[in-house]
């Protein structure tokens, strides 16, 4: 049994080696980090600068979709990333939160914090309301102060449009709007709710290349709420330094898209599913009409393209991350059991730590560790521990009163009760709160890639600010795949760890 | 030679005192059964001798050593203890709940705990085919046999039995009785054995005490105490014994 159990521990580090060898790229020892926020227009964005970058002979990776702007920008002041586009309008707002929304004023407040903006990119792209074609044009509506007169309308909005200042709270108080409290939606869900309605009013960016594909009317900001929302790059002041050849990249972008080609290119990535990385490229090599989508892969062949890229980071990220867990929650139920006042401390504190929703909690360590796979591990190992301790402990606390006094009877000091009497016997409740923990570590590993971990939650991301079914379903089937594997593996697992004689009884 | 003595011990739990200034003495070689009704501190005495409860006031002692918390692991492994149901760890085997302890001493000989495994199985007449089986695959009386084993493992000089064979059919109980009274007899060890039936008492050991409430009433033998009990209730629980012959009136 005792080597069975080396074989198994073995074999986990093995794959756990192998994975942390294979990261995304290996070649350079730092590459420049782009980051993205979680809609089409930014990934497609980033993904400009990436190859800009990568063209000046620089390693340079992008984090596709680490979150909101809170996110991505506490990303960009830890230094996890170099840069990523961002607008005028939303830094004024959310990131520096000083009213004043013009270049000069962003730069210096963005100064102290060892922050840069380039120069504006072309275009902007502000935030609007809209309706539906039918919705106009029988309530004769054609600016947002029409409204007023129709309460009656159902509104969705972004969850970060409804708490923003220069959002909806803003755009409430200025036009006099009389709406009970809208529904929060993910953006690009927003347009199937309209265009089935079951929404009236939703908000859109003007860019947005779904407001033509949905005929949808953008209301006038006839009161001028919004305020520009031009589209800039936030970079690392230190990064021309680091990077010499990035001047050349702020050259390039300076101006460059207009707001028909930014359309243009959501378009191309958000209705014609063209990759991201192929927008871009299009775009600077100056073949930015040819609208041409890309085949359509199979879900079949999607989906195994998918495990073979993100399957090692995501085994990864839950081996490691539960290795973690059972090192410390073992010991930390052993704990609990011997003791019992500090057990209840540990539980409850387990307990807590449990009910933070998974996001909040990668995000949570992102100022911490910065973003990628090590806050995501550190997550994930955090999730695993309460099963792990919950069920070492309920497994020693079960064990028969009898039995236990009569390995205290024979006289087994207090250490050789535990390594051949108590754990053996709790091993089955033990193993299944390993398993759970496991199984989790699947699932809430889908998570991590929204704070740039990589694994099978990137398909996932990208499929829901695409709202593409398939591409999210490339993500969930193989991780509902690994999930049945540990299930199955843990049988396996089972008759190594559990004693024999345990395993006929019940 | 004294294998045990227990001089004026009180254990209390809260306000209640469940022995009470108690002495007790077993010769070495000597067999006692101790009996009484069900919550007369019996096991509460026996569980002190391996110093599982530490008496309030009084002192233990096995052999020379007094029961102590230092002295209490040690302690254990000189005497062995047999409860019922055979308190075996299902998670093992027969065989290795008889050499679990030996296994983690210091000089562990394989070949010789083997042997002696052997010698053990013939001495509580436990076919040998047996041995590999885990306690859940054995029979109650089979459970016993290996729980006397584990207990004679290594050697004991002083072996506690409490109600070993109160959960058993008649039957196998009878053969156990026997074939326990046969390895008694073989080993001449000083045995303290814990029952609440008059006649296994009177069977296995040579001086029967009597305990109620926490104090002992009465030391004899069988004949003694039937013969002149020394409190009344020795006489009223002697009596509660039907016979077969009674309940066939």
């Amino acid at each position: 049994m005792k080597r069975a159990a080396w074989l198994v521990a073995l074999t986990l580090l093995a794959i756990a080696g192998w994975t942390f060898t294979t990261p995304a790229s290996a070649d350079d020892a730092k590459p420049m980090r782009v980051g993205s926020k979680r809609f089409v227009e930014s990934y497609v964005l980033a993904e400009m600068v990436t190859q800009l970058v990568r063209q000046q002979g620089v390693t340079a990776q992008h984090d596709q979709g680490l979150g909101g702007t809170a996110v991505v920008f506490r990303a960009l002041e830890d230094g996890a990333i170099d840069v990523y586009p961002e607008y005028t309008g939303t830094l004024a707002e959310t990131a520096v939160k000083s009213g004043a929304s013009d270049l000069t004023a962003l730069r210096a407040a963005l100064a102290p914090r060892g922050l840069a903006l380039s120069e504006p990119l072309g275009f902007e792209n502000t935030y609007a309301l809209a309706v539906s074609r039918a919705v106009a044009t029988r309530l004769g509506l054609t600016k947002i102060s029409d409204l007023v007169a129709h309460p009656e309308l159902r509104v969705a909005l972004s969850n970060e449009f409804v708490g923003r200042r220069d959002g909806w709270p803003g755009l409430v108080e200025r036009y006099g709007l009389r709406f009970p409290s809208p529904k929060a939606i993910d953006h690009a869900l927003a347009y199937e709710a309209i265009s089935r309605g079951e929404t009236d009013v939703v908000d859109v960016y003007t860019t947005d290349a779904k407001i033509v594909r949905f005929d949808l009317v953008v209301l006038a900001d006839d009161l001028h709420f919004f305020p520009p929302y031009e589209a800039v790059l936030v970079y690392r002041a230190d990064l021309p330094r680091r990077v010499p050849s990035f001047a050349r990249v702020l050259d390039r972008m300076r101006g460059a898209i207009d707001a028909s080609a930014m359309q243009r290119m959501n378009a191309r990535a958000d209705l014609d599913g063209v990759p991201f990385a192929r927008v871009a490229e299009d775009f600077l090599a100056g073949a930015g009409a040819s609208t041409r989508p890309s085949a359509p892969v199979g879900l079949l062949a999607g989906t195994l393209e998918v495990v073979r890229r993100h399957g090692p980071r995501h085994l990864m990220l839950v081996v490691v991350s539960l290795a973690m867990s059972i090192l410390v929650g073992l010991p930390l139920g052993v704990l609990a059991y011997s003791r019992r006042r500090i057990g209840v401390a540990v539980l409850g504190i387990a307990g807590v730590v449990q009910t933070i929703p998974s996001l909040a909690l990668f995000c949570f360590f992102i100022p911490l560790l910065g973003i990628g796979p090590v806050p995501a591990l550190a997550a994930l190992f955090l999730y695993g521990l309460l099963p792990i301790i919950r069920n070492t402990y309920a497994g020693l606390v079960s064990i028969p009163a009898d039995l236990r006094e009569a390995a205290v009877a024979i006289g087994l000091s207090p250490t050789e009760r535990l390594r051949h009497v108590e754990l053996p016997l709790a091993s089955r409740t033990i193993l299944a709160g390993i398993k759970t923990s496991a199984v989790v570590a699947v699932g809430s590993a889908t998570i991590a890639a929204f704070i740039g971990a990589g694994g099978f939650g990137e398909p996932i991301s990208t499929g829901l600010s695409l709202n593409d079914v398939t591409t999210i379903l490339e993500g969930a089937i193989p991780s509902a795949a690994m999930a049945l594997l540990v299930e199955a593996s843990f049988l396996l697992v089972e008759r190594f760890v559990v004693p024999r004689g345990l395993q006929h009884a019940r | 030679m004294t294998a045990l003595a227990l001089e004026r011990v009180t254990k209390a739990y809260g306000s209640r005192a469940v022995i009470h200034e108690t002495s007790l003495e077993v010769a070495a070689g000597e067999r006692v059964a101790l009996i009484g009704p069900s919550g007369c501190g019996k096991s509460t005495l026996l569980r002190m001798i391996l110093g599982l409860v530490l008496p309030d006031a009084g002192i233990v002692r096995v052999g020379k050593t007094e029961v102590n918390e230092q002295s209490s692991r040690a302690v254990r492994r000189r005497v062995g203890y047999v409860i019922q149901d055979g308190g075996l760890f299902p998670h093992l085997t027969a065989e290795q709940n008889v050499t679990l302890v030996a296994r983690l001493s210091d000089d562990a000989n394989p070949t010789r705990m083997r042997e002696r495994v052997r010698e053990l199985a013939e001495l509580v007449r436990l076919p040998e085919g047996l041995l590999s089986r885990h306690p859940l695959a054995l029979s109650g009386g089979e459970r016993q046999r290996v729980g006397l084993m584990r207990a004679l493992m290594l050697d004991p000089e002083l072996l506690l039995l409490d109600e070993p064979l109160g959960a058993l059919d008649p039957i196998v109980r009878a053969r156990l009785q026997e074939d326990l009274r046969d390895a008694f007899g073989k080993l001449g060890k000083s045995v303290l054995i814990v029952t609440h039936d008059m006649a296994e008492a009177a069977y296995l050991a040579n001086a029967i005490v009597v305990m109620r409430d926490g104090a002992l009433l009465q030391r004899g033998t069988m004949k003694e105490l039937s013969t002149s009990p020394a409190h009344p209730f020795v006489a009223e629980f002697l009596g509660a014994q039907r016979t077969l012959a009674e309940a066939l009136e």
